[in-house]
This record gives structure tokens, sequence and C-alpha cells, in this order.
């Protein structure tokens, strides 16, 4: 009965058909882009040659996730404003990835993170910490991406058991693999533009449509929204409906919005991004075409939130099998029946493969690049094929361990994975990178004590928060073993990584100065900078 | 990625950071951004703090059933885009000419 809400009028076969439509067509993309991609610095970094905007439209495919497009849709759509506080979080965070990050790490790095702070430290132990970091990030995100698409399956291709899930799921996840393997970066870039083409499309699509009904007046659709709740709908429009019950739960919320913020310009998957890209200059132009895109997409999902909740009602959304995630396809089924749904349906799939694919790339890179060529091979294995042939197992074994822990994670909170993500992110890596490039005193000790305290710290505190045991939203409702009152660490393990980079580097000797000199110059000018190669 | 692979001699990074030039270029690199941040991230700390502790005042109704809430996250988004524009602006003017005069003056050296 609850079923019957959720898919009411989707047709199952029209939505695998158009999903398919899209896979086959981005593994045609994918076999084609594979042909030029021979090389580490092709399977990487795509040969440095997507152009500014190019990557700008793969970094939006990249950032907006299933939590992005479903999950703030339907927090707008049931906890009103509160669900708009998230976006914005997520859209200022870039301005830190603009003015501070992109270009410089663009001018001093090769493929990945782990490149930037081995510049002038001893590259064993950073490239290790480093990849570390990397891999504990992209898991957390990988396995909240994964357990998303079994809650989708369930409501948009009306397959009910657990075992039809794990199928999809896995299917899901050999696409994916396939992209990464045959494709690399190049193929992988293709995925993210074509998908972040059709989400915007579908979303710009049917806020007009929204927006239609509602004379193109906001605060008509507003008022709808409210009405549509009845008594106590007003809460709707006004902040404080999901954090705001008690003082614990508002110091979470400060909590969360400092992770948000400090959190992207972390992630590495969105690092790697900025090496696809032939000098720093089209790295600051992607980075603003992501910035107008992934602030244009929020601002629809403001209205497609709000038209959810005045035009499908958050009672029946909260019903809904898929719970708050179902408020997007349900909306679009309410605007253009089953062909819309099906449509967004497709595209809410897309977006789970293409975001599962560029953080496997990002993983398996990490792996190869740092740990094997740097760390086991100590960056004297000259054979350059031999690393990307172990970034291509690394690729299968995350993907074959995202696909395992997908099927275990389905049905589990999404959202605190990827709140825990953004939290590992800020913590473990955002010190280290700002300290890396702006600071001359900063040093291996001070690197380490930051990625490993702030990974420790960071990840320690989730597991004894509300979020892991003891309330009815835990991952484990049975037990309670936590004693940290908040579910975001952010507020305390940020803090506390920023001050352990700084403490470690204090009472370390070890100082290069040349190196700096030589860091700094070229990471403003980009002399000496890896340049894009050409076919 | 280190050096060592670059071959003989490279530019001498020591004199390049010291010089006129090279401190110009960054001193109006972090003269634009690190103001910037502070002010973006204290623009978003209040509205932060606002939308958490002053709900009343986030509630009040300017016109119809849009809010001071409502109009303060759209001025994030508002300011986020203006940042970004500026940033352009200033980068495109003051930096990179400094920063491509530099490089082509290194690159050429180290060719020779």
């Amino acid at each position: 009965m609850k079923l019957a809400a959720g898919v009411e009028g989707s047709n199952t076969w029209l939505n695998i058909g158009i999903f398919g439509l899209f896979v086959v067509i981005t593994l045609v993309i994918v076999f084609r882009a594979s042909r030029t991609s021979k090389t580490a610095v092709d399977y990487y970094a795509a040969g440095h040659s997507f152009t500014g905007a190019q990557n700008g439209v793969a970094i939006s495919g990249d950032y907006l996730s299933a939590a992005s497009f479903l999950g703030i849709a339907g927090a707008i759509a049931v906890n009103g404003y509160d669900g708009f506080l998230y976006s914005i979080g997520f859209l200022v965070a870039w301005l830190i990835a603009l003015l501070l990050v992109a270009e410089l790490l663009r001018n001093t790095g090769k493929y990945t993170m782990g490149d930037v702070l081995a510049f002038r430290m001893r590259q064993r132990p950073v490239r290790a910490a480093a990849a570390t970091s990397t891999l504990v990030v992209s898991f957390f995100y990988l396995l909240a991406q994964m357990a998303g698409a079994g809650g989708l399956v369930a409501l948009l291709l009306n397959i009910e058991n657990k075992a039809g899930q794990a199928l999809v799921i896995a299917v899901v996840g050999i696409v994916m693999i396939l992209y990464v393997i045959i494709g690399g970066m190049r193929g992988t870039t293709w995925v993210q533009i074509i998908k972040a083409t059709l989400l915007i499309a579908g979303a710009f699509l049917m806020t007009v449509w929204v927006l239609g009904k509602y004379g193109f007046n906001l605060s008509s659709l507003l008022g709808a929204a409210v009405e549509r709740v009845g008594e106590g709908g007003a809460a709707l429009l006004d902040p404080g409906k999901q954090y705001g019950a008690t003082g614990v739960s508002r110091l979470d919320f400060v909590s969360l919005a400092l992770a948000l913020v400090l959190g992207t310009a972390g992630l590495p998957h969105i690092l790697m991004r900025f090496y696809t890209v032939p000098t720093a200059k089209e790295a600051r132009k992607s980075v603003v075409w992501a910035i107008w895109l992934i602030g244009i997409f929020y601002l629809f999902t403001l209205v497609l939130g709000y038209g959810a909740g005045a035009l499908v009602g958050a009672d029946v959304i909260s019903a809904a099998p898929g719970g708050v995630n179902s408020a997007a396809p349900l909306l679009a089924y309410a605007l253009g029946g089953t062909v819309l749904l099906g449509i967004i349906a497709a595209v809410a799939f897309a977006t789970i493969l293409a975001v599962v694919a560029g953080l496997t790339i990002t993983a398996s890179a990490s792996f190869a690049h740092d740990i094997y060529a740097n760390v086991i091979k100590k960056g004297e294995a000259d054979d350059k094929e031999a690393e990307v042939r172990v970034a291509r197992i690394t690729a299968l074994v995350i993907g074959a361990v995202a696909i395992g822990g997908g099927i275990i994670a389905n049905g589990q909170n999404i959202a605190f994975l990827v709140a825990l993500a953004f939290a590992v992110a800020a913590s473990a890596n955002l010190p280290t990178i700002l300290y890396s490039l702006f600071w001359k005193g900063f040093n291996t000790r001070g690197a380490l004590w930051s990625i490993y305290g702030g990974l420790i710290v960071c990840v320690g505190l989730i597991i004894f928060s509300p979020a892991v045991s003891g309330g009815e939203k835990s991952m484990f409702p049975s037990v309670d073993f936590h004693w940290f009152p908040l579910s975001n660490p952010g507020l305390v393990s940020i803090p506390v990584a920023f001050l352990l980079g700084y403490i470690g580097s204090k009472t370390s000797k070890e100082s290069d100065e040349k190196k700096y000199a030589e860091m700094e110059v070229r990471s403003l000018t980009g002399a000496g900078a890896e340049k894009a190669v050409s076919h | 990625m280190s050096t060592t692979d670059q071959g003989p001699p490279g530019p001498d990074w020591e004199t390049i950071q010291q010089s006129a030039e090279f401190t110009q270029l960054r001193r109006r690199l972090r003269g634009f951004v690190f103001p910037m941040t502070i002010a973006f991230l204290a623009w978003y700390l209040l509205y932060v703090l606002l939308s958490d502790y002053a709900h009343e005042f986030m509630a009040t109704k300017v016109f119809g059933n849009i809010d001071i809430g409502l109009i303060f996250g759209l001025l994030q988004f508002v300011s986020t885009f203006l940042i970004t524009s500026l940033y352009v602006r200033h980068a495109n003017r003051k930096l990179d000419p400094v920063a491509d005069k530099i490089r082509a003056d290194v690159e050429g050296g180290a060719q020779k």
C-alpha cells in the first residue's frame, strides 16, 4: 500500500529503457575516448586537455550527487527552510576552492593531492598519509551513493525485495567500473559532462513548469506549500523546523555548516578535476563555470522542494518508499506523468553512476600514483604502464568493494555518510592543503599530525556520536555507546586538525627554504607546470 | 613530485622569489584573497548563526510569503556570484600579466 503511493503511474520498463539509452550512449563515448587514453597522464588527468568550460560542467556533474538533487529537494519539501541551508553551504564552499586552492594546486601538482604535499616534504610518509585520507573520504562518499541507489531502485523500478535491489546495485557498479577502466579520466569526464547537462536541463524544465503553475510568483508557490500542510504549515518558511529544537541541535547545525563550507575544497575527487585542464587560468575558468552552474541548480532545487511540498505534499513524500528522497521523482510524476517520471528517474540513476565513477577513478589514482609508484616502488619505477595497470586493477577492487558495501549499506542513513565524508575532507585534507600552499614553516611532521590527527579525531567522534548509536535515526538504534553530543564532528575536528598541523610544524626542525621558494614561485606563476598532452 | 627529473641546474627560485616583481604578485594575490575569504566566511557564519539563533527575526515577513530568512539566503547566492566575478576581474587585470611575465622569464632562462 505504501508502495502504491510511491510508484503509482511509474512504468518500470519505460524507466529502464530511458536509463539504458543513457548507458549505451555514454559507453559508446567512453569507448571512443579510450582510443586516445594510453599513458598515465591520459588515465589520471585526461592529458590535461579539457577546456575550462568543459571541466566546469564536469565539476558540477561530479559535485551534484544524488544527495544534492534528491536529498535537498526532499529536505526542502519536508523540512522547508532548513533544507535550503544545505545548498547555501554547498555553494559558498566553492569560493574557498576558487580563491585559495584551484589555481595553486594546478600549478604545483600532477595527478593527486599527494603531489602537492610531496613537493617540499618527505615524499613517502606524506604520500601515504594523503592516499589514506583520500581513500577514507572516497569510501564513505562511495558508500553513501551506492546505498542511495538501493532506495532509488525501490522507488523507481518497483523492485521491493532486497535481492532484486542488490542485483541492480551490482549492475550499476559494473557499468561504473567499465567507464573507469576503459575510459580513464577522459571517458569519466565525458560521462560527467553528459550527466550534468541532463540533470540541469531536467531540473530547469521542472522549475519552469512548477513556477508556471503559480504565475511565476515565488510568494504564491510558498503560500501553496504552506496551505498544503495545513495547521503549522507556516513553519515551513522559517528557519529552525529541523535544527531549532534544542541547544544541542542548534550547535549541531553550526558544526554541519562548518563542515559543508570547509569540506568541498578538500574533496579528493573535486581536487583531481583541476588537473584535467592545461593551465591554472583554465582551472580558474572551470571553477567559475562550476559556481554558476551549481548556484543556479540550487536555486532550482528551492523551487522544486517547495513545489513538491505544494503539489505532492510532505505527508505523501514521507510515506513513499525512499522517503524524503522521493520528493523530486514524485513531483515529476505530478507534473508530467509517467514520461517525465521516467526521464527524471533515469537522470537520477545517471547522477549516481557518474559520481561513483568520479570517486572510483580518484581513489584508484591515489592508490596507484601515491602508494604503488611512490611509496612501494619509491618513485623508481619508470614503467608508467605498470602504474596505470595497477590503477585499473585498483578501480576494479574499489568497484567490487563499493558494490558489496552498497548492498550491505542499502537502507542506511545516507545523509550521515555524506556529512561524514565532508567532515573528514575538511579535517584531514583542507588544513594540510592550505598550510602547504601558504605557510613557509609547514613541514612533514605538521602534515602527518594534521592528516592523521584530523582523520582519527573526526572518525572517532563520529563513532561515538548519536549518528551511530543511541538514537532513533542512528545506524545501530538498539545499542547506545555514544558520549559525543553532536552528529557532525566538524566543530571540534576541524580546529583540532589546524592546531595539530601548527604544533607539529613548530616542534620539528625540518625546513627547506629552497624548496619553498621554488614551490611558491611555481604555484603563483605556473612556471614549469605540467603541460597539456596533444594527440 | 620531485624536481630531480628536471635535469641540471634549474632556475634560481630563491632569487626570483625575492625579486620585486614576484613580491608584487604575491602581495596582489594575498591582498585580495585573504581579506575576501575572511569577509565571505564571516558573512556566511552571520547567516548561519542568525538562522540558528534568531528565528523570529528571520521569520519576519517582508512581502507576501517572502521573509527575511529567504532574502538573506538568496543574498548568499548573490554575494557568491559577485565575489566570483570580482576575483576573475582582479586576476585578469592584476595577476595574470605579472605571472605570465615571470613565467616567461623563468622558462626562457631555463632553456638557455
